[in-house]
């Protein structure tokens, strides 16, 4: 069964095609079509996975050669799909979580023009993940990467009629081009020294590159990540990312096509265990990205760009744990998949949210929804849980892994890596506190509110095809990091893939204390919350004489601004100035010359008139010069 | 033999339908009916040369050669390789969609359809007689007649400033071509030292390549080089091509830009490398540095441009700088990348044109600040625009990714640093394509081309959208007829371009070796 591997990319591929290119025509079916497909990838996913876990460890890894893509001489591009551990782990993530979101979606978007094109470009995504996943060499690998470009980028833009929109979806494409040179960088130095672009191949081989050049394409590999996974320091589209529709934010910018770069460097693990400083780069920029995420996250009143930077934060605390090498690839995809089911469920239940209150997304204007909301509340609570690392819950065991796993480094990298993860854990714990106390406690601020339309609010709980994905999404927020913890279920699963686990020895804080630890900062961050958040009034304004970290905070701290003042702006009077030169240099130079040969005084325009006597001065020019070139060549 | 003849039907078909649809001035639709009757069946005379063609066969086929000036040993030369062969499908593909694209169109007054017709027709034999022939003299001389018709179908037919883009586009061309006679002129002189008897039989001259000594092939290779990178203009010889391109009308722009400008870059593969292979290798930094300037100032002024068609043109300067650096990379994969995407180009930028030609046909205005929020009008308009865009910024599954990392990743080995610049121009490449889909296609209905004006207009806003709608009427069947062809070869392209690289490899494997060099990287060694 394994040769019908194909069909999980195909399925989706045409419902993609049916529906885009159907148009109207397919109104009626297209959000069930879009639906059938993903869930008929999900059960086939699940056959695969079945039918591998019942192989020997060692035969768990296949490669499916479908056709040549491209090949010029040495250079062999081929649709191949590699069937491992890994890629089924992301394959039931992405067909799993894209089903139920896809289903969300039918009551999310009902009513609103053009359903069928949401779930044809859904379905594109999926597809493009899947190539992105399951491909068994870089160039596939990158189309998938463009591919799920292509379709966040739609789908951010999918109220095209705001602006605000189309410029978040070409800000996401454009920084995600910036980090795709870098991963492109990287196939070309592989070419250069391997001869190969095949997975197999080149992680079997990885041992034949140069140390520098090995850390060269290690960086620009991450570099690549960084792009898609919302990394520092190309972290600034995610948020603004949220202007895509609710389902968009959960799928793509949260549970899956944001988690591309950690699967980009579990996959590439041959690479990374042969250069230290490698891991140390990837490991920083987890570091910096999960403190940076998490404080900005502390600032904002908008729930989506709160639970945007919280992604931020998490997909860093993941590139933390991939960047520690053997000692943490499957623990950053166990945090991978454990995120993957609270996160979703919590953009969901903010979509929720947003659908009760005429899609305001200001947590000031909110409160007290929690008894308006019933199921909405429960399983957000849940995901909360989850996400702060309440005891025995799914994110308590992923993230205490990684925190554990950071104080392993040892040394002082140790202490850095471990504390940050720990210090980001008490913030976690604070900004979702905030969160939720804003958002379901307190004063029913909404009240006193009016719509822009000038309605008042009258918040209800949502439908069933809504709530049921949100209810499953909950569930697995409860009892999937327990699941794959026990026996070390995942850990030992992805083994042939990533490798054995390493158990750290030079570990700066005993392993027993960690869980103890992170659950005291997270309850003190809790604490924290509910003394200046909870206990006070919420005011629907927000105030304006605030501390100047706040204030940093509330800027994204700065990274617009910086972007703005040594990119944007710059590149803006370049290129003012380069059509200026080009108009009246370039060409008036080259004219000029043109002229001068030509024998003719001045300008193009009196050549109109001279035509017949340029064009005999020009024969005359080319005589002279034949003759001149003869002489030269005769002696 | 057979396929010699088949060669020389090629040339003269379109020929031949142009002096028939030249003398139907009276009747426009027939004119029209009776060149894009032409048009198709030199497509389907092209598919027959496509199948005829053996790629594990020689270097040049389907060869037709008879004596022609015996006085200097010129002669009438046919055949074709996989580079000429693949260029030659392209311009019989690309003809007969040009042809339903300027359907509706209007001309200036005085211009006839037959006249339009016939010179499309008489352009496309001139294109297939310059990428045939494989006699050096035959070449120069389609080379120069081509200008002709191109003079007139931009001077008469095109748009307000036509005069001044055909004259420009005139002149420079006709310098580049005169530099180029006394280049082809000192080959024959060579060649007459080197064999004792002047020749100018392209496969004959490869052979003696080698002895000619170094200083020689400079002085030559720099005269067939100046007017090729003319023709497919590189920084700083580039500036007569946004104004061409802007003033003719559009099928014209899609024939320039797609067809005609690709003989500079086929130049270079078949000429400057075979011919003057120490002088090519020599200055190939030079080249190299020209490329990659071309590659990020292009791409930069495609950007600040404000005149949809000004900004295509721009698009291709760029473009043609990926194709000059995979040229001058010298592997197998940069040539084959370089080939391709000569077709891809045509292809996606003829499409783009197109497109742009659709939006003004509504809108009457060049300039971007005129629109907004087209696509909520027109969606698939909107959706072609963005699938012509995608194409253009090469996003992979689309055709121009394979071409595109095909060239980068075969110069990277040899030439790490213009590499890595040419990479950075993909960014480049993304913001001009998404910004201006972002101001032409969304956001609220905005522009002076978008919401007409008139009495109530500014107050009414329903008017006003009932207005614009429809002044932008989504797209007609046969507009969706032009776009589909070049919609599929898009993603087939992209998908499945290997059976165009079965054709293509074989010829720049031997271009290769005939320029003296082999692959930097030759295969996983290792194993």
């Amino acid at each position: 069964m394994d040769q019908y591997g194909w069909l999980l990319v195909a399925l989706p591929a045409a419902g993609a095609l049916v529906l885009l290119v159907g148009g109207r025509r397919t109104n009626a079916f297209g959000h069930l079509l879009g639906c059938a497909t993903v869930l008929g990838a999900f059960g086939y996913g699940l056959a695969l996975f079945a039918r591998t876990v019942g192989l020997p460890a060692e035969e768990r890894t296949r490669e499916l050669d479908l056709f040549t893509w491209f090949g010029v001489q040495a250079l062999q591009v081929d649709f191949g799909m590699r069937l491992d551990p890994l890629s089924l782990t992301f394959v039931l993530l992405i067909t799993g979580v894209g089903a139920l979101i896809h289903i969300y979606s039918i009551g999310y978007l009902a009513g609103e023009d053009g359903r069928r094109k949401f779930f044809g470009y859904l379905n594109l995504f999926v597809a493009a993940m899947l190539v992105l996943v399951l491909a068994d060499n870089f160039v596939t690998l990158y189309l998938g990467w463009e591919g799920v470009g292509l379709a966040s980028y739609l789908l951010i833009g999918w109220y095209t009629g705001r602006p605000s929109a189309a410029t978040a979806a070409k800000k996401a494409f454009l920084m995600n081009r910036v980090g795709d040179v870098g991963l492109v960088l990287a196939i070309f130095l592989l070419w250069r020294e391997l001869g190969t672009l095949e997975y197999a191949e080149v992680f079997a081989r990885a041992g034949e590159i140069g140390g520098p050049t090995l850390l060269a394409i290690t960086v620009l590999l991450l570099l690549g990540a960084c792009g898609k996974s919302g990394q520092f320091p190309l972290q600034a589209w995610l948020p603004d990312a949220m202007e895509g529709p609710t389902p968009v934010s959960a799928l793509i910018h949260a549970a899956t096509m944001v988690t591309a770069g950690v699967y980009l460097i579990a996959r590439c693990s041959p690479l990374y265990d042969l250069t230290a400083t490698g891991r140390l780069v990837v490991a920083s920029i987890g570091a910096i990205t999960l403190l940076l995420g998490a404080i900005i996250g502390c600032a904002y009143d908008d729930i989506k760009k709160v639970l945007a930077y919280s992604t931020v934060s998490q997909i860093g605390y993941m590139i933390l744990a991939v960047g520690l090498g053997p000692a943490g690839y499957a623990l950053g995809i166990f945090h991978l998949l454990t995120h993957g089911f609270f996160k979703a469920g919590l953009f969901l239940g903010a979509g929720s949210v947003m659908h009760a209150m005429h899609d305001e997304v200001d947590m000031r204007r909110m409160g007290g929804l929690a008894r308006h909301l019933p199921i909405t509340f429960v399983t957000f609570g849940l995901g909360y849980l989850a996400l702060i690392g309440f005891p025995f819950l799914s994110g308590y065991y992923s993230k205490d892994a990684i925190i554990d796993a950071g104080f392993g480094a040892g040394g002082t990298a140790g202490w850095i890596f471990g504390g940050t993860a720990l210090l980001a854990a008490g913030l976690t714990a604070f900004y979702m506190t905030r969160l939720v106390l804003m958002t379901f406690f307190g004063e029913q601020r909404w009240r006193e509110l009016r719509t822009e339309d000038g309605e008042e609010y009258h918040p209800h709980e949502c439908a069933p095809v809504m709530w049921v994905p949100m209810v499953v999404l909950a569930l697995g927020s409860v009892g999937a990091g327990y699941l794959l913890h026990a026996g070390d279920a995942l850990v030992g699963w992805l083994e042939p893939s990533v490798g054995a686990l390493a158990e750290s020895e030079v570990s700066v804080v005993p392993h027993d204390l960690v869980p103890l630890l992170t659950v005291a900062i997270s309850a003190l961050g809790v604490l924290v919350a509910y003394l200046v958040v909870g206990r006070h009034r919420v005011p629907v304004d927000r105030p304006q004489r605030v501390s100047l970290p706040v204030r940093a905070a509330r800027a994204d701290l700065y990274a617009n601004a910086i972007n703005e003042a040594i990119i944007a702006r710059p590149g803006t009077w370049a290129t003012r100035a380069l059509v200026y030169v080009d108009n009246k240099g370039v060409d008036g130079l080259v004219n000029g010359t043109a002229a001068l040969l030509g024998g003719t005084s001045g300008r193009m325009r009196r050549l109109q008139t001279g035509f017949v006597r340029s064009y005999a001065l020009g024969m005359l020019g080319g005589s002279v010069l034949v003759i001149a070139m003869l002489l030269v060549v005769s002696y | 033999m057979a396929g010699g003849l088949l060669l020389l039907t090629l040339l003269l078909a379109p020929l031949v339908g142009g002096l028939v649809v030249a003398t139907m001035r009276a009747a426009p639709g027939a004119a029209k009916a009776t060149a894009l009757l032409f048009a198709l069946a030199e497509l389907v005379l092209a598919g027959f040369a496509w199948f005829a063609f053996d790629p594990g066969a020689g270097r040049l086929q389907l060869g037709l050669s008879v004596e022609w000036i015996p006085a200097f040993g010129a002669r009438f030369a046919l055949g074709v390789d996989g580079i000429a062969l693949v260029m030659i499908a392209l311009v019989g593909v690309l003809v007969p969609i040009v042809m339903g694209a300027s359907w509706e169109e209007k001309l200036p007054e005085g211009r006839t359809a037959a006249g339009f017709y016939s010179l499309l027709l008489i352009t496309e034999s001139m294109l297939v007689g310059v990428f045939a022939a494989t006699d050096v003299f035959l070449f120069y001389l389609f080379f120069e007649v081509m200008l002709v018709p191109m003079y007139f179908l931009i001077g008469r037919f095109g748009g307000p400033r036509r005069q001044y883009a055909a004259v420009k586009f005139f002149l420079y061309s006709l310098f580049g071509g005169l530099v180029m006679l006394a280049s082809v002129v000192g080959v024959f002189v060579v060649s007459s030292e080197q064999l004792g008897q002047g020749t100018f039989d392209w496969a004959t001259l490869v052979t003696i390549a080698d002895d000619v000594p170094e200083s020689t092939q400079m002085w030559l290779f720099l005269g067939f080089f100046l007017a090729f990178a003319i023709k497919a203009p590189l920084v700083p010889l580039h500036t007569w091509l946004p104004d061409a391109g802007a003033e003719a009308p559009v099928g014209v722009g899609v024939l320039l830009v797609g067809v005609l400008d690709k003989v500079g870059t086929f130049g270079f593969l078949r000429y400057c490398l075979p011919l003057f292979p120490d002088a090519s290798r020599r200055l190939a930094p030079l080249v190299l540095a020209l490329a990659v300037v071309g590659i990020i100032y292009g791409a930069l002024l495609a950007v600040g441009q404000s005149d949809l068609k000004r900004f295509v043109a721009y698009t291709s300067v760029a473009h043609f700088g990926f194709i000059a650096l995979g040229i001058f990379a010298f592997s197998t994969q940069a040539h084959a990348g370089a080939v391709l995407y000569m077709i891809n180009h045509g292809i996606s930028t003829g499409m783009l044109f197109l497109v742009v030609g659709m939006v003004m046909a509504r809108g009457g205005s060049r300039l971007i600040a005129d629109y907004g929020g087209v696509a909520t009008l027109a969606p698939v308009l909107g959706g072609m625009f963005l699938l012509a865009g995608l194409s253009s910024l090469a996003l992979p599954g689309t055709n121009s990714f394979v071409s595109e990392f095909l060239v980068l990743v075969g110069s990277f080995p040899r030439q790490p640093v213009f590499t890595i610049v040419a990479t950075c121009g993909i960014i480049l490449a993304a913001l001009y394509v998404l910004w201006v889909y972002q101001r032409v296609m969304t956001g609220p209905l905005r522009g002076a081309a978008v919401l007409a004006d008139g009495p109530g207009a500014a107050t009414d806003p329903d008017t006003a959208r009932g207005r614009a709608a429809a002044r932008f009427p989504d797209l007609s069947v046969r507009e969706v007829a032009v776009l589909a062809p070049l919609v599929a070869l898009i993603l087939v392209l992209g998908f499945y371009p290997q059976p165009v690289l079965d054709v293509i490899n074989p010829s720049v494997t031997a271009t290769l070796s005939e320029v003296g060099m082999t692959d930097p990287v030759t295969g996983s060694g290792g194993n």
